[in-house]
C-alpha cells in the first residue's frame, strides 16, 4: 500500500535531482563523454557489421568451403583462401619462432641482470623499436634482408638442413622464411616490453629464496622467475602473434605474391593482409570484392581471438590490461 | 669443486651472457634501420625532395611536395576526428564510468586497437569510398582517426586515473561541480600524461600505411581538395620500394628517412615531456 506513494514521492525528488546536477552542468558532462564512449561501441559494431554484409556475395556462393579453397582465379570466379590462411600462419609461426627465443632472453637480461641505468636505456630504444613504421620495416627488408637471405641465409640452410622439405628448393630471396624474419623483428618489442614487466612483478623475496638455497643466478631465474612471470610471457606471445597476422606492408614486400601453398619455406607465398593490400582496389563485381573482405573477416576474427586471449593472460599477472606495452 | 658445481657454474655464466646477446640483438635492430635508412636516405635527399612534384621514373630533380602536403593534411584531419573522440571517452572510462558499461567500453576499444590496419582500411572504403564513389583524403583520414581514438581513450583514461583522489576531494569540498572539478583540477594535472599518449597516437597513425592503400590512394599531382585522391608519404615509400626502377628505389630511402626521423623524434619528444612531468611532481 506504502510502497506506489514512496515511489511517486521519490520520483520528483529523483528528477528534481537529476535537474539539479543538468543545471550544475554535472548530468551534460555526462552524457556527452557517455554519447563518445557509446562512439566507440557503435564503430566497432558498425565495423563487424560492414565486413558481414559486404562479404556476403563470397559466404553465399562458397560457404564454409571458402576456408578450404585452393585456388584463387579472378578471371573464373573461382575463390579460396587456403593459401592466404597458410601464408600467414606459416609466416607469423617463422617470425615467433625467432622472436620467442630472443625477445624473452632479452627481457630476461633487462628485468634480471642488467644495471637500472642500462635497463632503462634498453627498454627505451626497444620502445622506439616498436614506433618504427612497418612500410619502413618493408623497405628495410626488400633492400637488405632479401640480398642477405638470398645469397648467404638460405643457400647456408639448403647446404646444412637440405634434407628437410621445408629448406629445399628454389632460392628466390623473397617468400615466407623472408617474410617471417621481418616479422620476428617487427613482433621482437612486444614481447620484450610486456614479457620485462611481467618479470619485474615477481617478488624479489622469489629470488632472494632461490639462491638462499644454493641455486645459482641462471638457475633461480630460469626455476623460479619465470615460471613466476610465465602467464604474462604468453600474453606477450599472443599479443605479438596478433601482431603478426594483422601485418600488412613489410609482409606485402618480402612474402613474393604467389597464391599456391608450397611446403619449402624459400617459396615465394601470400598472406591475407598482403592480397588485400595487392588486389583490392582492382577488384572488380561483387564475388571478388566480397571475396577479399571475407578474408578481412577471416583476419580480424583470427586477431580478435589471440588478442584476447593474450589480455587474459596479461590481466592475469600484471593486474592491468592495457594494451600498450 | 665438484663436476656438477662446475657445470652449474658453466651453464650459468653461458645463458647468463645469452640473456645479454639477445637484448644487444634486439637494441641493434633499431640502429641498423636507422642507420641503414640514414646512409642511404641522405644521398638522394636534395631540397627538391621538399618543394618539387613527383617525376616519371628516369627525370631527375623531382619531389614529393604532394606527398608531404597530402600526409600532414590526412593526419591533421584524422587528429580532429579520433583525439576529441578518445579524449572525451577517456574522460567518460575515468571519472563517469560505472563497472559493467565502462568495462564493455574498456574492452571494445582494446579490440578496436587490437583490429589490424588493413581491416580498418576495408572498413573506411564500405563507409565513406563506396557511398562517395571514389577515393578521399576524407576516407584516409576517418581510417587513421580510427586508428587513433582507441589508443588516445585508454591513455587518456590511464593518466586520468592515476590522479590523485584527493586532489578531485579537495576541489569537491570548495564548492566545485564535478564536471569543473574535472576541467580545472584533475585534466590539468594529468595533461602532460594525456599530451603524452596522443603524441605517441598521431606519430603511429602518420607511419600507417595499409589503411590509406584504399582510402586515400595516390596522386602524382597536387590534390585538389579532400574529396580527392591524395598523396601520403608512407604510400609514395611503398610504391616506390617496389618498383622497379632506382632512382625511384633511391628516392624510398630519403621518403623513408624523413619520414622515420619524425615519428622517432615524435616519440623522443613524448617520452621528454613524460619524464619532465615526474621530476617536476618529485
Amino acid at each position: 500500500m506504502a510502497s506506489p506513494a514512496t515511489t511517486s514521492a521519490r520520483s520528483p525528488s529523483g528528477a528534481r535531482a537529476f535537474f539539479a546536477r543538468l543545471a550544475s552542468g554535472d548530468e551534460i558532462a555526462r552524457l556527452i563523454t557517455l554519447a563518445f564512449a557509446c562512439g566507440i561501441l557503435l564503430l566497432t559494431v558498425a565495423l563487424v557489421w560492414q565486413l558481414w554484409v559486404h562479404s556476403a556475395a563470397a559466404r553465399h556462393k562458397f560457404g564454409l568451403g571458402f576456408l578450404t579453397g585452393t585456388d584463387w582465379d579472378p578471371v573464373s570466379g573461382q575463390f579460396g583462401a587456403l593459401p592466404f590462411i597458410y601464408g600467414t600462419v606459416i609466416t607469423s609461426a617463422v617470425g615467433l619462432l625467432i622472436a620467442v627465443p630472443l625477445g624473452v632472453g632479452a627481457a630476461i637480461f633487462l628485468a634480471e641482470l642488467a644495471q637500472p641505468r642500462l635497463s632503462s636505456a634498453f627498454t627505451f630504444f626497444i620502445e622506439l623499436l616498436a614506433a618504427v613504421p612497418s612500410v619502413i620495416y618493408g623497405v628495410f627488408a626488400i633492400f637488405t634482408l632479401v640480398p642477405l637471405m638470398r645469397d648467404y641465409v638460405e643457400p647456408f640452410l639448403k647446404r646444412t638442413l637440405g634434407f628437410l622439405p621445408i629448406f629445399s628448393g628454389y632460392i628466390l630471396g623473397v617468400g615466407y622464411l623472408t617474410a617471417g624474419v621481418i616479422l620476428s623483428v617487427m613482433t621482437l618489442p612486444f614481447i620484450i616490453s610486456i614479457s620485462r614487466e611481467a618479470l619485474l612483478e615477481v617478488p624479489v623475496e622469489q629470488r632472494e629464496a632461490a639462491l638462499a638455497l644454493g641455486a645459482t643466478r641462471w638457475e633461480s631465474t630460469w626455476h623460479v622467475v619465470v615460471p613466476w612471470a610465465r602467464l604474462g610471457i604468453f600474453g606477450s606471445i599472443f599479443l605479438a602473434l596478433a601482431r603478426a597476422l594483422g601485418e600488412t606492408m613489410a609482409v606485402t614486400m618480402v612474402i613474393g605474391n604467389d597464391p599456391t601453398i608450397h611446403a619449402s619455406l624459400f617459396a615465394p607465398g601470400y598472406a591475407i593482409a598482403a592480397i588485400l593490400a595487392n588486389e583490392f582496389t582492382e577488384a572488380t563485381g561483387d564475388l571478388y570484392q566480397g571475396s577479399l573482405i571475407a578474408l578481412g573477416l577471416v583476419l580480424f576474427l583470427l586477431t580478435i581471438v589471440i588478442n584476447a586471449l593474450a589480455r587474459l593472460l596479461i590481466v592475469a599477472t600484471t593486474r592491468r590490461g592495457s594494451a600498450h606495452p | 669443486m665438484t663436476l656438477r658445481d662446475r657445470w652449474r657454474k658453466i651453464v650459468n655464466f653461458v645463458m647468463l651472457s645469452l640473456t645479454g646477446v639477445c637484448a644487444v640483438v634486439a637494441v641493434s635492430m633499431l640502429f641498423l634501420i636507422l642507420g641503414y635508412l640514414v646512409y642511404n636516405g641522405w644521398k638522394s635527399l636534395d631540397w627538391n625532395f621538399f618543394t618539387k612534384l613527383p617525376l616519371a621514373p628516369g627525370e631527375t630533380g623531382g619531389g614529393m611536395a604532394n606527398a608531404i602536403v597530402g600526409s600532414v593534411d590526412i593526419v591533421a584531419l584524422a587528429t580532429l576526428f579520433g583525439l576529441p573522440v578518445g579524449f572525451m571517452a577517456g574522460v567518460y572510462l575515468a571519472e563517469f564510468g560505472g563497472k559493467t558499461f565502462s568495462g564493455l567500453v574498456r574492452y571494445t576499444a582494446d579490440l578496436l586497437n587490437g583490429v589490424p590496419s588493413i581491416v580498418i582500411g576495408i572498413f573506411a572504403w564500405t563507409v565513406v569510398v563506396r557511398p562517395m564513389h571514389g577515393f578521399s583524403a576524407l576516407a584516409g583520414a576517418f581510417a587513421l582517426g580510427l586508428i587513433l581514438i582507441p589508443i588516445t581513450a585508454r591513455s587518456t583514461e590511464q593518466f586520468m586515473v592515476s590522479v590523485p583522489q584527493t586532489l578531485r576531494e579537495g576541489a569537491l569540498a570548495l564548492g566545485a561541480s564535478k564536471w569543473k572539478s574535472i576541467a580545472t583540477v584533475v585534466v590539468p594535472a594529468a595533461y602532460r600524461g594525456i599530451a603524452t599518449g596522443m603524441i605517441l597516437g598521431v606519430a603511429r597513425i602518420a607511419g600507417e600505411t595499409a589503411p590509406l592503400l584504399f582510402t586515400s590512394l595516390n596522386n602524382q599531382f597536387w590534390s585538389n581538395g579532400l574529396t580527392q585522391e591524395t598523396a601520403s608519404l608512407p604510400y609514395m615509400i611503398f610504391i616506390r620500394a617496389i618498383s622497379p626502377y632506382d632512382d625511384w628505389r633511391r628516392s624510398a630511402w630519403a621518403a623513408g628517412m624523413v619520414l622515420l626521423v619524425g615519428v622517432l623524434l615524435a616519440n623522443i619528444a613524448a617520452r621528454l615531456i613524460l619524464s619532465r612531468g615526474i621530476e617536476v611532481q618529485k
